[in-house]
C-alpha cells in the first residue's frame, strides 16, 4: 500500500486536474456573455510574464517581479518598524501590570480600527503614498505582535522566573536570558499572524494609493480588462503569502521548544 | 546551639481575614537552627507551611513576622549563597542539560574563562552520572534524569546553604531510591548544608542529621527536632539492619499519626514557654531508657 503523504500528493493532483479541466470545459462551452480566460491561456501568460519578470517600460508597464517587489519591500519596512515597537513595548506591558492597565484602553480603541481609515490621515501627514502605505503595514501588525508578546512576557512560568532570581540574575538578564526565550514561541506566533495580516493589507493599501506594487498592478490590470493578467497577479499574491508565512514558520520552530 | 549557620527566629506567616474573618496563621513561633555540614529535613502534613518557610529561606517569599539569619546576616532575598532544588526539576526547557548548568555557573561565577565554566558544569553533571546526555534537553530526559539536572546545578553553584523541596516527589519509588543514594555519596563528598522538605519518613531517616517535625496547621509549629543518630555512611539497603532505625521510624511516625494533630493549632502542654523551641529528641536513647522521657502532654 502507498504511504498516505504519496496518497495525499496524489489526490491533490488528481483535484487539480479536475478543476482545471471543469474550468477549461466551461470557457469553451458554446454560448455568450463575458469569459474569464481559462486555464491554458492562463498558463500561457504565466509563461511569458515569468520569462520577463523585471522588465520597466515606463509607470503603467513593469514586470510583475518588480511590483511584487514593490510590495514586499514595503510589507518588509512597515512590519520590522511594528517589531522594533511592538516586541518591547510588549515586553513591558507584559511584565508590569501597571502599564499593562494603562495601556490597555489605547490598544482596545486603536486595534479595531481598518489599517485603511489611516490612509487619508497617512497621506496628509506623510504626503508620500509610498511611505503611507508603509505607514498602514506598521499599524496594522503592530497589534497582533504587542497583544502575543505581552501574552508570552506575562505568562511565563513562576518557576523560570524563581530560577533567574536564585541565580541573582539582573532584570536586564532575567528578560535576554530567561523570559525572552520562555516567550519566544508566543511572540514568533504574533509575528507570523502580522505577516499574514500585513500580506493581506498591502493589496488593498496599493490599490488605494496606486503607482506600484501587485496591488496597484491587479487594479491597473482590471482597468485595461486584462483578466489573465489579474487571475496570474492573485496566484502571485498566493504563492507570496504562503512563502512569507513558511519563513515565518521555520523561525518559530527555531525557538520552540517542548515543555 | 552558638555555632548556628542558620537561624530562623520566631518566624510566623498570616494571611488577613476576610471582612469580618479573623486573620489566617499558617504558623507561628516556627524556630529552628541549623549547623554548618548538616543535613536537615522537614516533615510535616500538608499545609502547615513547610514550602513557605522553604521559599522564605531562600528569600523568594516573606514571613509576616521574625527572622532568618544566615551566617549572620538576615536572609532578604534571593542569592546564589543559597541554592533551590524545587520539587518539578524548573530546568529551562530550551537549553540542553549542560546548558542549563552552565547558565548557574556562569552566574556565580562571572569571572570564570568558557573552558572554566564548561569543565565545572561537566564535572557535576558525571556526578549524577549524566555524562553523555550532555546535549539533550530537558524534554528529552527522564523524570529521573531531570531531577539530576537539578541536583547538579544546585550543587554546581556551590551555595552555602542548599533548600530541596520534596525533590523527589515526583518520581517512581525505584527511580526515587537511585537519586537518594546519588544525593548522599554527593553529600559525603561535599558535606553540604541541606534543608530538605520530605513526605517520606524513610528518606527523612536516610538522608538526615536531625529531623524537624511540624505540628499541623493553622498554626503550626516546628515540635520537635528529632536526631537521626545513626552511623554514615548510610545506604539503603543496610539502614534498617541498624540498631535504633526502627526506634527513630516509630517515633517520627507516631509524630506524624498522632502528636502532630494534638499539638496542633498552636495548643500548648505544660511548659508551654518553652515550645516555643522545638524539643530536642533523641529517639534511640529515649528507647534505652537514657533520656528523661517528658513527652509534651496534649492538652
Amino acid at each position: 500500500m502507498w504511504s498516505l503523504p504519496l496518497r495525499a500528493a496524489i489526490l491533490s493532483v488528481l483535484l487539480l486536474a479536475v478543476l482545471l479541466g471543469a474550468w477549461e470545459l466551461a470557457v469553451q462551452a458554446p454560448g455568450a456573455g463575458a469569459r474569464v480566460p481559462g486555464p491554458s491561456k492562463l498558463f500561457a501568460h504565466a509563461v511569458q510574464e515569468l520569462s520577463h519578470p523585471f522588465y520597466d517600460a515606463g509607470p503603467n508597464d513593469k514586470g510583475i517581479g518588480i511590483q511584487l517587489a514593490y510590495s514586499i519591500g514595503r510589507v518588509l519596512a512597515g512590519y520590522s518598524l511594528a517589531a522594533l515597537l511592538a516586541i518591547p513595548i510588549g515586553f513591558v506591558i507584559g511584565m508590569s501590570p501597571m502599564w499593562q492597565r494603562a495601556l490597555d484602553p489605547y490598544i482596545q480603541v486603536l486595534k479595531p480600527i481598518s489599517p485603511l481609515a489611516w490612509m487619508p490621515l497617512a497621506l496628509y501627514v506623510i504626503k508620500d503614498s509610498g511611505a503611507s502605505s508603509i505607514f498602514v503595514i506598521f499599524i496594522c501588525s503592530i497589534w497582533p505582535m504587542l497583544i502575543n508578546t505581552a501574552f508570552g512576557v506575562a505568562s511565563v512560568r513562576r518557576d523560570y522566573i524563581n530560577v533567574a532570581r536564585t541565580h541573582e540574575l539582573s532584570r536586564f538578564e532575567t528578560a535576554t536570558q530567561v523570559i525572552l526565550p520562555a516567550a519566544a514561541p508566543t511572540i514568533l506566533t504574533g509575528m507570523r499572524i502580522s505577516i499574514g495580516i500585513s500580506w493581506l493589507v498591502i493589496v488593498a493599501a496599493e490599490m488605494l494609493v496606486g503607482g506600484t506594487g501587485i496591488g496597484y498592478y491587479v487594479w491597473n490590470e482590471w482597468n485595461n480588462l486584462n483578466l489573465a493578467s489579474v487571475i496570474f497577479s492573485i496566484l502571485m499574491i498566493g504563492v507570496i503569502g504562503m512563502l512569507l508565512d513558511l519563513l515565518l514558520a521555520r523561525a518559530q520552530r527555531l525557538v520552540q521548544y517542548a515543555d | 546551639m552558638t555555632d548556628s549557620f542558620l537561624k530562623v527566629e520566631n518566624l510566623a506567616r498570616r494571611y488577613p481575614g476576610s471582612k469580618d474573618g479573623e486573620a489566617l496563621t499558617v504558623f507561628d513561633q516556627v524556630n529552628f537552627a541549623i549547623r554548618k555540614g548538616e543535613f536537615v529535613c522537614i516533615i510535616g502534613h500538608s499545609g502547615c507551611g513547610k514550602s513557605t518557610i522553604l521559599n522564605v529561606l531562600a528569600g523568594l517569599d516573606q514571613a509576616s513576622d521574625g527572622a532568618v539569619i544566615m551566617d549572620g546576616r538576615e536572609v532578604a532575598g534571593p542569592s546564589l549563597d543559597r541554592g533551590v532544588i524545587f520539587q518539578n526539576h524548573s530546568l529551562l526547557p530550551w537549553k540542553s542539560a549542560l546548558k542549563n548548568i552552565t547558565f548557574a555557573v556562569q552566574a556565580r561565577w562571572p569571572q570564570w574563562s568558557k573552558m572554566q565554566v564548561l569543565e565545572h558544569a561537566r564535572r557535576y553533571l558525571g556526578l549524577v552520572g549524566l555524562k553523555g546526555a550532555e546535549d539533550r534537553k530537558p524534554a528529552q530526559l527522564s523524570g529521573g534524569m531531570r531531577q539530576r539536572v537539578g541536583i547538579a546545578r544546585a550543587f554546581a553553584i556551590q551555595p552555602k546553604l542548599l533548600l530541596m523541596d520534596e525533590p523527589f516527589g515526583a518520581l517512581d519509588a525505584l527511580t526515587r531510591g537511585m537519586i537518594q543514594e546519588e544525593l548522599i555519596r554527593i553529600w559525603e563528598q561535599t558535606h553540604q548544608t541541606v534543608f530538605m522538605i520530605t513526605h517520606d519518613v524513610d528518606e527523612a531517616i536516610l538522608l538526615a542529621d536531625r529531623v524537624l517535625l511540624m505540628t499541623n496547621g493553622p498554626q503550626a509549629r516546628v515540635a520537635e527536632s528529632v536526631l537521626i543518630d545513626l552511623p554514615r555512611p548510610r545506604e539503603r539497603s543496610t539502614i534498617i539492619h541498624q540498631p535504633g532505625y526502627y526506634a527513630i521510624r516509630n517515633h517520627l511516625v507516631d509524630f506524624l499519626v498522632r502528636r502532630s494533630k494534638e499539638l496542633a493549632g498552636g495548643a500548648r502542654g505544660p511548659g508551654a514557654e518553652a515550645s516555643a523551641h522545638p524539643r530536642e529528641v533523641n529517639p534511640i536513647a529515649l528507647a534505652a531508657g537514657r533520656q528523661p522521657v517528658d513527652r509534651v502532654q496534649a492538652n
